[in-house]
């Protein structure tokens, strides 16, 4: 705990060395927490503010109709965002519907049901080791061993064996965020004060009972949080995604085809947009991402501050 | 009588439903395990055949030539990851001792907010920031701009780390500082940060491996380069970067690069996170 | 801890003052994936001969002319000559430098690596998505006494802006009209179907894992991959398989004084029909950026060797040699790069 008079004591000069070397080090070593701090606050306005000039031009070309316009024409100079968009958007729920009942599962036993022992050990490591491996990696694998099984998957349903495409990125993307959403549910689903679950056992209710009624039902926004966290996560994913995307300029038809996310366009186009007009249409989408995972990434936080804040 | 039988069946289908539903938990959890059990399995199957001394020593070779390896990519990592940790870690510290000491002041709050936001910021978009805040004015790649991009993703992980660290320092160790007429700025170098060494350090080993296998930011900021180079003013060849470049590709030998350096990466990586993890248990003061 | 601090400095100060040397041991080029199995092999070699690096990034064409336009690289790389509104965006004029000369190949996977031809009829509707089976009947009647299998075609293009690209699809545009008011010619298309690898690597690498792929690279990826090429039929109605003969009577045209020109769709009567040339392109006033002149003579001695004892290592990875007169085309071009207005070769 702080002590309020002693604090103030040293903030005013109190046990300070009367050295003037000593008062200019010290001076000039609160200058220097400051500071940085300030870099840390400005930096965030300074990225917004520098992808806001950047996409000027095209902003002021295309206007709001960039992002319902379908075509992406280099060539022609006709840049329409509406194809990444669309990519972007399926393959972080795809993602996200796949990954929830696994994130979930985990969450649950690890918040619930083992808080220690061999399975806890277990799924911990597990989940440290998947959300440490870089997504090099994950686009590594997903693209030598991922995408043969999904082709003979499609072959087997009859659909054009590609193998990449949406599915294949959504599947890996799963995979990428299912250690960020368990962490995140089981937080929150340790919270989950005991004597209420007591109270709901002392009437004789099996661990389902209380999972379901109580447990989920108090958890439930920071569950909710945690999966706008990690859907946000997804969204920004670049490497893996490139990998098994499949390029393709058009509106995905189906989730078995190739598309792209504006994630994914960027990385492959930028460094030969050669139009300043081209250049700007790029840097215009990922201003739109950065301003998307900022809002997801706000009002996740704020819900979980919230939820913690409860009792 | 009846109304007992009903109950005993009711209760009998709950403890079914939570049978299975336990059943399924916990199925489903295994199977997590099953795509990290494959990541590792393949990228150690695959990469440990050729992992080699010359892997380590030698440079790539022209397309289509076997042999070669990744010596470039590796000292380019080094130095590129050395640059980002010079530049994140001042910045994240100070950062973190401002946070941890001011948890009501307005900046305080903005900034961890920003901190929290600057976390979730996809690592393409710091690509292009450091790419029209350095390479474009300075005309040419260059290994520090990646360094730049690398950086501010290092920054949030080593804030974080540090703020919750320091937080858990009595005030009394402080206080007992100050008592004995210890300034302000050696109380925080000579007692706070040594008492927190250890959740500091894990912050920053926690960094280094994140931006250790980062490709994103460096496509247009480091570049490439075949050759070995020191100067990081100019563009360098990087170990995800290559892996990137090699796996595209279709010749088989460059796949079996690819692979050895995934290898190479993951080992590093994991290894990182291990020892962050021994430091913040071993060397951990405690209060 | 100040002596530490003291002598870090120095030592940054000392460092960066060597960075900063007036040797020019490295050059910076960016551009076409088209000739970088020829010009990874050509900067080795100049590389033992004169320990100058060359740092060359395959990003493709369209990544070389960008970055000759934000003037990041010293020289680019380019199957496709810029067009107007990228000499515009340049505003200094740019020189185009042809280097060697290649084919475009069409290429497929699939089981026992049949040899096939193709009409251009076939390729264009592929492309277009009317022929979407191997054993489509227009497939079969070009080729008689080879069982086709009921696969589907897995179209792979570019999905990077691409001289390559700008090749095949001129070719398109010149034998079909359907083609020419579609899509057109470009180094980045609306394709109406496929996949895109990034790269004439990522294109390779793509047709050589999926089964029944089929797409166009240049023919140095081709060989190198052990992958099949399809037999053209070309403006005189003979099927010809790219080679070194046939790149060569596609190439022997008159080039203007730019060094720009078109050889797809040849009227040679054995000449393969897609072949292109492909350039280095550089400023013709090299002042740009402060540039010092060392680094302008390395730049320049650079393509002064490429164009001359580098075409030896053309043939070996079947990339036509300059014919003579393209030797003497490149000769005046490059002698007329300048620095601050003098000539500097």
């Amino acid at each position: 705990m702080e002590n309020r008079s002693t604090k103030n004591l040293i903030d005013n000069g109190a046990g300070r060395k009367s050295h003037p070397l000593q008062l200019f080090y010290n001076s000039s070593f609160k200058t220097a927490v400051l500071i940085c701090v300030m870099i840390v606050c400005i930096m965030l306005l300074a990225i917004f503010i520098s992808l806001f000039i950047a996409a000027q031009p095209s902003l002021r070309k295309f206007g709001v109709l960039f992002f319902g316009t379908s075509t992406w024409d280099p060539l022609g100079g006709q840049f329409g965002a509406l194809p990444f968009m669309l990519g972007t958007l399926l393959t972080s729920i795809i993602a996200l519907i796949v990954c929830i009942p696994f994130s979930l599962s985990v969450s649950l036993i690890l918040g619930e049901y083992f808080h220690s022992g061999p399975v806890a050990t277990i799924l911990n490591s597990a989940m440290e080791l998947l959300a440490g491996i870089p997504s090099i990696i994950f686009g590594m694998w997903g693209l030598f061993v991922l995408v043969p099984i999904i082709r003979g998957f499609e072959a087997s349903i009859g659909v054009t064996p590609l193998g990449v495409g949406i599915f294949a990125a959504a599947i890996l993307l799963s995979v990428m965020i299912i250690p960020f959403a368990a962490s995140i549910s089981r937080e929150v689903i340790g919270m989950v004060p005991n004597d209420l679950k007591e109270a709901a056992y002392s009437l004789g209710a099996t661990r389902f009972e209380v999972i379901r009624k109580v447990v989920i039902p108090y958890a439930g926004s920071g569950i909710i949080a945690g999966i706008l966290l990690s859907f946000g996560r997804a969204l920004g994913e670049t490497m893996a995604v490139t990998m098994v995307i499949g390029n393709s300029y058009f509106m995905p038809t189906n989730i078995f085809g190739p598309g792209h996310t504006i994630a994914s366009i960027i990385a492959n186009e930028f460094t030969e947009a050669a139009d300043p007009m081209y250049l700007s249409a790029l840097i215009e989408m990922g201003l739109v991402l950065f301003i998307i995972t900022i809002v997801f990434g706000i009002a996740g936080r704020y819900i979980i501050t919230k939820a913690s804040v409860k009792d | 009588m009846q109304n007992n039988d009903k109950n005993k069946k009711s209760v009998r289908l709950n403890i079914l439903k939570d049978r299975i539903f336990f059943i399924t938990i916990i199925g489903l959890s295994l199977i997590t395990v099953v795509p990290l059990i494959l990541i590792l399995f393949y990228i150690t199957k695959n990469g440990i055949l050729f992992v080699s001394l010359d892997l380590f020593t030698k440079l790539p070779k022209a397309t289509g030539e076997l042999g070669g390896g990744i010596f470039n990519a590796i000292v380019g990592s080094l130095i590129i990851v050395s640059i980002s940790a010079v530049i994140a870690i001042p910045v994240g510290i100070l950062s973190g001792i401002y946070l941890s000491e001011n948890q009501e002041s307005r900046l305080g709050q903005f900034a961890r907010v920003a901190v929290d936001v600057l976390q979730g910021v996809p690592s393409i978009i710091l690509g292009i920031i450091a790419y029209v805040w350095i390479v474009l004015p300075s005309g040419g790649f260059s290994a520090i701009s990646g360094s730049v991009a690398l950086a501010m993703m290092m920054l949030p992980l080593i804030i974080k780390n540090t703020e919750e660290t320091l937080k858990l320092i009595p005030y009394s160790v402080k206080e007992a500082a100050y008592s004995l007429g210890v300034p302000y700025y050696k109380v925080v170098l000579r007692v706070v940060l040594p008492a927190g060494l250890s959740g500091i350090l894990t912050g920053v080993l926690v960094g280094i491996a994140r931006i250790m296998g980062e490709t994103a930011p460096l496509l247009f900021t480091s570049f490439g380069n075949p050759y070995t180079e020191l100067n990081p003013f100019k563009p360098m060849e990087t170990i995800p970067h290559i892996i990137f470049t090699y796996a595209t590709s279709p010749y088989t030998d460059w796949q079996n690069i690819a692979w050895g350096a995934s290898f190479i990466l993951v080992a590093f990586v994991l290894f990182l996170n291990l020892i962050a993890k021994v430091v913040a248990s071993k060397w951990k003061v405690k209060f | 801890m100040n002596k530490i601090i003291l002598a870090a400095a120095a030592f940054l100060l000392f460092a960066s003052a060597g960075f900063s040397a007036d040797k020019v041991d490295s050059l910076l080029g960016a551009g076409a994936t088209f000739p970088y199995p020829l010009y990874s092999k050509m900067f080795e070699e100049y590389y033992s001969v004169k320990q100058m690096k060359i740092n060359y990034q395959a990003i493709g064409s369209g990544g070389g002319i960008q970055q000759l336009i934000s003037k990041t690289v010293d020289f680019g790389a380019s199957d496709a000559p810029m067009n107007a509104g990228e000499k515009k965006a340049a505003k200094d004029e740019v020189i185009h430098i042809p280097t060697c000369l290649g084919a475009v190949v069409l290429t497929y996977n699939l089981p026992g690596n049949p040899q096939l031809n193709f009409t251009p009829a076939i390729v264009a509707d592929i492309y277009l998505g009317k022929i979407t089976k191997w054993n489509d009947p227009a497939i079969i009647a070009a080729n008689k006494g080879t069982t086709l299998p009921d696969t589907p075609i897995t179209v792979v293009h570019r999905s990077d802006g691409s001289g390559t690209t700008y090749t095949f699809s001129g070719y398109l545009t010149a034998v079909s009209a359907e083609w020419a008011s579609k899509v057109g010619q470009g180094k980045s298309l609306n394709w109406p179907v496929g996949i895109g690898g990034k790269g004439n690597p990522g294109v390779t690498a793509y047709i050589k894992q999926v089964p029944g792929g089929f797409g166009y690279v240049e023919q140095a990826y081709a060989v190198q991959n052990g992958m099949p090429m399809g037999a053209l039929q070309n403006k005189s109605g003979k099927f010809i398989t790219a080679s070194l003969e046939s790149v060569m009577k596609a190439a022997d045209v008159d080039l203007p004084a730019n060094g720009q020109a078109s050889i797809v769709d040849t009227a040679s009567p054995e000449g393969y029909p897609i072949c292109t040339f492909t350039w280095i392109i550089l400023y013709k006033e090299q002042s740009f950026g402060g540039r010092p002149l060392n680094r302008v003579k390395a730049t320049v001695d650079l393509i002064w060797w490429m164009v001359h004892e580098g075409q030896q290592y053309n043939e070996a990875l079947l990339y036509g040699k300059l014919p003579p007169k393209a030797v003497k085309l490149d000769e005046d071009l490059i002698n007329s790069v300048v620095y601050h207005g003098k000539q500097v070769h």
